[in-house]
C-alpha cells in the first residue's frame, strides 16, 4: 500500500461528497492510503490571496507545517481539489525560491508553534498520483465493467495544469493523462477543445450572466461533440456545470442536459462498484440516462439527431494532408 | 472588466494608481493562469492581480464592491472557524448584494441542502486559537 | 634570446615609455605627468631611456611621438600605458614596424580599464599605474622578435548549402576564375526560396529570379555540384582544409539520365512530401523536388521505395528509356582539399505544434507559413489555388497571425525578422487571388528596409484589416452567431481597447525561423560556435557578420541568424569577397601568437590534448609526445596553464613574461629612494 498524506479540502468534506465517497470506495483498488492531515485548515481558495499577502501563505503554511510532522512513510501530500493542490504547491513552490517570504510565513508559523521547511514535501494533485504511481496498467487491470460506449469529455479545469509551478504535466493547453486514464476504463474519450478553460470558479457570485456564458460554452462544446458525459476533478467546476446547469439552461433558453461526473466516480463504476457506493444521486444533473448507456449494450441513443458521430471530423480524408501529431506518432 | 491586463500594466507604467486600484479588473479575474503560461515576457499577471487586490483592499481604494466583500465574507468564516461555511456566505452575500435574486437562487439552495452538498451549520477546527494566533501574526508582519 | 642570457641587471635594451592621458579618461583620474617623471627616473636602471606623456597616444602625432624616438634613440623596446590592448595593441605595433622595430617588441599594459576607469582615488590610482607600467618594462624585456607566419592558401572553396546565399557565394568565387565545390543535402539546389511562391517587397516571382542563378551555378566550368550529400569530416585548418563529403546513392546513374520524368510518372509509390512541400502534398519513391531542380537528375527515396523495402515493382527500371536506374549504387566518400569554407546551412521553421492555443494540426484549417507558400506557388498542391485543407472550398475571410513563437520567452525570445513582411505578402496574395477579407494580427509592425514600409501602405491601401493585439487562442466552438463552422481568432485589439472574437475560415500562423535542427552537430563537425539559440556565432556582431572565430570558416545567410533575401545575398557576396581576398593573396599571415612544446620536458601525459578548443594538439604515438599545429593554435594559453612539467610555453606570454610583469607590478626592481624633484623647465 503506498502511503499519502491526504488534504481533502472544504469541499470535498459537503459539497463535493460524491468525489470523497467515491475516493474513498476505490483507493484499496488502487493500493493507495490515505493518511490525512490533522485539524487541517481552509486553503483560503482564492478568496484569502485577494485580501491578505503574508496571511494567506501562512494560511496554507500550517497545513504543510502539520503535514511535515505527521510522519506516515510518505512526502507526498496528495490533494484531489484542483485549487487546494495549487495553493499548497504555490506555497512550497514560492518559500522555496522567495527567502523572504519563507522568513515571513515561518515567522507568522511560529505564533502558533509551527514550522514549514520549504520543499520537505511533495505536493501532488489526486490525478498526478492515479496516472503517475498506480499506473495505467495497474487501473487497467481493476476494471472489470469497461464503460464501452460511454463518450466522456474530459474537463481538466484550469488550475490542476496552470500554472505548474513543479513542471507535472506534459502540456499546460492540452494534458491527456485524464484522457490516457479514461480511455483505460474502456470509454471512448472525446478531443474535448475546452479541457483546459475556466468554468469561471466564484463568478456565479460576481456576475452572473458572465459566469453563466462561461458554464455555457463548456457545457455546449461537449454536447456539440456529443458527450454523455463530462468528467471532472476539482469540485468548484462541478459544482459550477452540474448545480448551476438549470439555472444556466433558463438564463439562455437551453436544455443541456449533460451529466457531471467526477473521474473517480467512473473509476469506480469501471471497477464494478454500485453507484450508491460512488456517491451518486447527488448530482443535480441527473445520470441515470447516461448509465443506462453502460448497463445496456448502445441501442437506443439518447441524443436527437440519433446519430453517434461527432459534429466536428478533424481529419479530412481527401483534399490535402494533415501535420502529424505526436498522438498519431504514438499509435502508428 | 473596465480595463484589460495590458491596459492595466500601461496604467501602472503611467503611474495612475488611483485609477489602477479603483479598477473592477483584477476583481473579475478567476485565476485561469491562462495569461501567466501564455505571456511572451513571463509576466506572473495572476499574481500581479492578485497583489492589486490585496493593495485596493488595504487602501479601501475599490470601487465596486460585490467582489471584495464576497471575498471577505469568505474570509470572515475562515478566519472564525478554520473552514469555509457555504452556507453562511451564500445567505450573507445574496442579503447584502443581490437581494432581488435570492427568491430565484432558494431552488440551487433547497437542491443543495437536500442532497446533502451543504451544512446548515459551520465545521471548526479543534485548534482554531492556533490558526488565528498564526494570522494575527501575518497581519501584523503585512502591515509593518 | 634565451633565458640564461638575461640577468637581473640587465640593461643592454633602450626602453621607451609613453603614457597617454586619453584626454580626461586617463589624465582625470591618475597623474600621468608624475607618472612618466617616475617611469624615466625609476626605471632607468631596467633600461629606460626616455619616458613621454601625451594627450592622445594613439593619433597620429602620439604615434609618430613613438616612431621619431625609435628612430633618433635606437629604441629598441616600446611600452605604451593607455587603453586596453584589444583596442589599440595592433595600432602601437604597427607604428613600431614603420619606424623599423619589430612589432612585437612593443607592449601596451593598460591603465584605463584597469585603473581610471574602475578607481576614483586618484593617488592610489597613480601608484598603481606606475606599477602597471613597470610590469610592463619588465615583461617587456623578455619579448623575442617574432614574425608571422606565412600559410598558403589552396584556391578551391567549399560551399556548404545551396540555397540563395550558397548560391550567390559560389557564384561570385566562380566567377573571378576560383574552383568551388557546392555541397547540397537534398536531390536539387534552391533551398527555402524556391519553396516561395511571390517574394516581397517586389512581388517577383521566386522561382523566376532564382532559377536562373541555379542554372548558373549548374552550368558553371568552375562549380562542382555535390547534391544529395553531406560534409561528415573536417581537418586541417585555413588554407588547408580536407573535408571528406558523403555522396548519398542516387540510385540514378546520371551519365545515362536524361530528367525525362519517366520514371517518377510510372513510380506508383506515393508519400507525402514532407521536405519541399512542406507536409502538404505528394511526392513519389523516385523524385525531383520540383520541375526546376538543379540537378535535373532525380534520386530515389530509400525508405519508401517499394524495391528496396520488398523486393518487388521496378517499374521505374522497366520503363526508363536510358536504362538509368542503377538500384545497385551505393554511397561515396570523396575527399577534398579546400582553402576556405562557407557555411550556408540556412534555417527551420519552428515547430507550430508546440504553440497548442493556435490549434495546428488539430484545427484542419490552420497552416503554416510554409504550407501556404506551398498553397500560394503554381507548382504547388494545389496549382496556386488558395483553398481550404479540403481541397476545394475557397476562404471567404482569412486571418494571419504574426509572432508565433517569436519574441516569445516560452519559445524564442528574438524576433525572425521576415515574419511582418511575409504576413503582409499573404494579405495582398489573398486579396489577389480570391477576393477574401484578411485579419492581420500584430504586435508591431517591421518593415525597416528599403521598399518595406511603402509595401505595408499598399496593403493597408487594399482593405487589409490590422488588429493589433496577440493573438490569445483559436478555437471552433461557436459561442456567438456567426461563430458556426468557423475557426475563431480570440484577441484584445490594444488600440480599440477591447476584446475581440474574430470568426475565420483560414488561420495562418507565421512561425518563427529557427536554426536547422542540426546545427549544433554541424558546428562542431566545423569546429565553430553556436549561440545559446542555434545560430552560428560571428566573429563581430555588428562589424565582421560573415566570419567565424575559426580562420577559415565564413558564414552566409540564414545560418547566423533570420533575415531577409537582399540581405542573405549581400551575406553570401560579402562572404565569397573575403574568400576570393585570401585566395588571391596566395597565402595568409597568421599572428604568431602561439603555443609550442618542449619535447624534452613534455612527460606524454596528454593532459593538454584534449583541452584545446581549437584541435590544435596533435599527439605523436612513436614518440609519446605532444605537438602543437601553429596555424590552428590560436594563442588562448589554455594548454600552457594546463601542462604540468611546463613544457608548453608561449610566444607571448612565456612563463618569464609572466613572472617578469609580476615582479615588476610588486615594483621588485625599482630604484629605491624618493623621487628627484622636476627639474625646471
Amino acid at each position: 500500500m503506498a502511503k499519502y498524506i491526504f488534504y481533502p479540502g472544504c469541499s470535498l468534506t459537503r459539497n463535493a461528497r460524491a468525489y470523497l465517497d467515491s475516493l474513498v470506495a476505490i483507493n484499496d483498488r488502487l493500493g493507495i492510503q490515505l493518511d490525512e492531515i490533522d485539524d487541517w485548515n481552509c486553503c483560503g481558495a482564492t478568496e484569502y490571496m485577494a485580501i491578505h499577502t503574508i496571511g494567506a501563505w501562512a494560511l496554507i503554511g500550517r497545513n504543510l507545517a502539520i503535514a511535515e510532522q505527521q510522519a506516515n512513510g510518505s512526502r507526498t501530500v496528495m490533494a484531489p481539489c484542483s485549487a487546494c493542490y495549487l495553493n499548497l504547491a504555490k506555497t512550497d513552490s514560492y518559500m522555496q525560491k522567495d527567502a523572504k517570504l519563507n522568513e515571513q510565513v515561518n515567522a507568522a508559523l511560529a505564533a502558533g508553534n509551527l514550522h514549514y521547511s520549504a520543499g520537505s514535501l511533495e505536493i501532488r494533485h489526486l490525478l498526478d498520483v492515479i496516472v503517475n504511481d498506480v499506473g495505467l496498467d495497474a487501473v487497467k487491470a481493476e476494471v472489470v465493467r469497461p464503460l464501452s460506449g460511454l463518450r466522456i469529455a474530459p474537463y481538466y479545469g484550469c488550475m490542476i495544469a496552470r500554472p505548474d509551478p513543479e513542471h507535472r504535466w506534459d502540456d499546460v493547453e492540452h494534458p491527456m493523462a485524464l484522457d490516457r486514464l479514461l480511455e483505460a476504463l474502456g470509454a471512448q474519450v472525446i478531443d474535448f477543445p475546452m479541457k483546459t478553460h475556466c468554468c469561471g470558479g466564484h463568478m456565479t457570485q460576481i456576475n452572473t450572466p458572465v459566469a453563466y456564458d462561461l458554464i455555457r460554452r463548456l457545457v455546449h462544446t461537449a454536447s456539440e461533440y456529443r458527450a454523455d458525459v463530462i468528467a471532472v476533478l476539482c469540485p468548484m467546476c462541478q459544482l459550477n456545470l452540474d448545480a448551476y446547469q438549470p439555472d444556466m439552461n433558463r438564463f439562455f433558453n437551453t436544455n443541456y442536459q449533460i451529466p457531471i461526473l467526477y473521474f473517480t466516480q467512473l473509476m469506480g463504476l469501471a471497477f464494478g462498484l454500485e453507484p450508491e457506493q460512488l456517491g451518486f444521486g447527488t448530482e443535480f444533473v441527473d445520470a441515470r440516462p447516461a448509465l443506462r448507456r453502460i448497463d445496456i449494450e448502445v441501442a437506443v441513443a439518447e441524443t436527437p439527431a440519433g446519430d453517434a458521430a461527432p459534429k466536428r471530423v478533424k481529419k479530412v480524408k481527401e483534399g490535402l494532408p494533415m501535420p502529424r501529431m505526436p498522438e498519431d506518432e504514438e499509435t502508428s | 472588466m473596465d480595463h484589460t491586463p495590458r491596459q492595466i500594466f500601461a496604467m501602472i507604467r503611467a503611474d495612475m494608481r488611483d485609477a489602477v486600484l479603483k479598477s473592477n479588473t483584477p476583481w473579475h479575474c478567476v485565476s485561469c493562469y491562462y495569461c501567466t503560461v501564455r505571456c511572451p515576457q513571463e509576466v506572473h499577471i495572476t499574481d500581479v492581480m492578485y497583489t492589486l487586490k490585496s493593495m485596493a483592499i488595504r487602501e479601501k481604494r475599490y470601487d465596486e464592491t460585490i467582489a471584495p466583500d464576497f471575498s471577505q465574507s469568505f474570509i470572515g468564516y475562515i478566519e472564525s472557524y478554520g473552514r469555509s461555511f457555504e452556507f453562511g456566505l451564500a445567505t450573507r452575500h445574496h442579503l447584502r448584494h443581490r437581494l432581488l435574486q435570492t427568491p430565484a437562487a432558494v431552488p440551487l439552495g433547497f437542491g443543495m441542502l437536500t442532497k446533502g452538498r451543504m451544512d446548515l451549520t459551520p465545521q471548526r477546527i479543534e485548534h482554531i486559537e492556533q490558526l488565528q494566533a498564526i494570522l494575527s501574526r501575518a497581519l501584523e508582519l503585512e502591515v509593518s | 634570446m634565451t633565458v640564461e642570457s638575461m640577468s637581473q641587471t640587465n640593461h643592454q635594451e633602450r626602453i621607451g615609455v609613453y603614457v597617454c592621458h586619453c584626454g580626461t579618461n586617463i589624465a582625470g583620474v591618475v597623474d600621468v605627468e608624475e607618472v612618466a617623471r617616475w617611469a624615466a627616473e625609476k626605471l632607468q636602471r631596467r633600461g629606460v631611456i626616455i619616458a613621454r606623456d601625451y594627450k592622445f597616444m594613439c593619433s597620429s602625432l602620439g604615434q609618430e611621438l613613438i616612431e621619431n624616438d625609435i628612430k633618433e634613440l635606437g629604441l629598441t623596446r616600446v611600452v605604451v600605458a593607455a587603453c586596453s590592448p584589444h583596442l589599440h595593441e595592433q595600432t602601437f605595433r604597427t607604428a613600431c614596424a614603420r619606424a623599423g622595430l619589430n612589432p612585437y617588441l612593443c607592449e601596451l599594459v593598460s591603465i584605463r580599464e584597469q585603473v581610471s576607469w574602475v578607481h576614483t582615488d586618484t593617488a592610489a590610482a597613480t601608484e598603481k599605474s606606475k606599477a602597471v607600467v613597470a610590469g610592463g618594462v619588465e615583461r617587456v624585456l623578455y619579448h623575442e622578435a617574432l614574425e608571422p607566419l606565412h600559410v598558403p592558401i589552396h584556391p578551391a572553396t567549399m560551399v556548404v548549402g545551396g540555397g540563395i546565399a550558397g548560391i550567390q557565394a559560389a557564384l561570385e568565387i566562380a566567377d573571378a576564375g576560383f574552383p568551388v565545390y557546392l555541397v547540397e543535402r537534398e536531390p536539387s539546389i534552391g533551398g527555402h526560396m524556391a519553396q516561395f511562391d511571390k517574394t516581397f517587397p517586389t512581388l517577383d516571382c521566386a522561382a523566376c529570379i532564382l532559377t536562373p542563378r541555379m542554372v548558373s551555378v549548374g552550368t558553371h566550368p568552375n562549380i562542382t555540384m555535390l547534391t544529395w550529400s553531406e560534409v561528415t569530416d573536417v581537418t586541417g585548418y585555413v588554407g588547408n582544409f580536407t573535408v571528406t563529403v558523403k555522396k548519398k546513392p542516387r540510385y540514378i546513374n546520371t551519365d545515362l539520365c536524361t530528367g525525362c520524368g519517366i520514371c517518377w510518372e510510372k513510380c506508383p509509390k506515393k508519400v507525402i512530401d514532407e521536405v519541399f512541400e512542406a507536409g502538404l502534398g505528394y511526392r513519389k519513391a523516385v523524385y525531383t523536388p520540383f520541375p526546376q531542380a538543379v540537378p535535373k537528375y532525380p534520386v530515389i527515396d530509400h525508405e519508401n521505395c517499394t524495391y528496396f523495402q520488398k523486393g518487388t515493382c521496378k517499374a521505374c527500371e522497366k520503363f526508363c528509356p536510358t536504362g538509368a536506374i542503377a538500384f545497385e549504387q551505393e554511397e561515396e566518400y570523396l575527399t577534398l582539399q579546400v582553402g576556405n569554407i562557407i557555411l550556408a546551412t540556412g534555417f527551420d521553421i519552428l515547430d507550430a505544434r508546440r504553440v497548442a492555443q493556435y490549434g495546428y494540426g488539430r484545427y484542419a484549417n490552420v497552416f503554416t507559413s510554409l504550407e501556404f507558400e506551398r498553397l500560394s506557388n503554381a507548382a504547388g498542391p494545389t496549382s496556386g489555388n488558395i483553398v481550404l485543407r479540403d481541397g476545394m472550398t475557397v476562404p471567404k475571410t482569412v486571418g494571419i497571425i504574426h509572432c508565433v513563437g517569436s519574441r516569445d520567452r516560452n519559445y524564442n525570445n528574438y524576433c525572425s525578422a521576415i515574419c511582418c513582411m511575409q504576413s503582409l505578402k499573404f494579405a495582398h496574395l489573398i486579396h489577389e487571388r480570391t477576393g477574401a477579407t484578411v485579419y492581420n494580427f500584430y504586435i508591431d509592425i517591421r518593415t525597416p528596409a528599403k521598399a518595406y514600409d511603402e509595401f505595408y501602405q499598399r496593403v493597408l491601401g487594399e482593405g487589409t484589416i490590422f488588429c493589433r493585439g496577440r493573438v490569445a487562442e483559436v478555437s471552433d466552438v461557436a459561442l456567438n452567431p456567426g461563430e458556426e463552422g468557423k475557426l475563431v481568432i480570440q484577441t484584445e485589439d490594444t488600440l480599440a481597447g477591447r476584446q475581440r472574437r474574430i470568426p475565420v475560415d483560414m488561420v495562418i500562423l507565421s512561425v518563427g525561423l529557427e536554426p536547422r535542427q542540426d546545427a549544433k552537430e554541424v558546428a562542431k563537425l566545423f569546429g565553430i560556435s553556436c549561440s545559446a539559440d542555434g545560430w552560428i556565432i560571428e566573429k563581430h556582431p555588428k562589424l565582421d557578420p560573415v566570419v567565424t572565430m575559426t580562420e577559415g570558416i565564413l558564414v552566409a545567410g540564414c545560418a547566423q541568424g533570420p533575415k531577409d533575401i537582399p540581405a542573405t545575398v549581400a551575406q553570401g557576396a560579402a562572404a565569397a569577397v573575403r574568400v576570393l581576398a585570401r585566395i588571391q593573396q596566395g597565402q595568409i599571415s597568421l599572428e604568431p601568437v602561439r603555443a609550442s612544446v618542449n619535447e624534452e620536458l613534455c612527460s606524454g601525459c596528454r593532459i593538454c590534448n584534449g583541452l584545446c578548443p581549437f584541435n590544435a594538439i596533435m599527439f605523436h604515438e612513436d614518440r609519446m609526445v605532444t605537438e602543437i599545429n601553429p596555424a590552428l593554435c590560436q594563442g588562448c594559453g589554455t594548454c600552457v596553464a594546463a601542462c604540468p612539467t611546463g613544457a608548453i610555453t608561449g610566444t607571448v606570454f612565456s612563463n618569464e613574461q609572466v613572472l617578469a610583469q609580476i615582479d615588476g607590478l610588486l615594483m621588485h626592481n625599482v630604484e629605491p629612494g624618493p623621487l628627484e624633484p622636476a627639474a625646471p623647465a
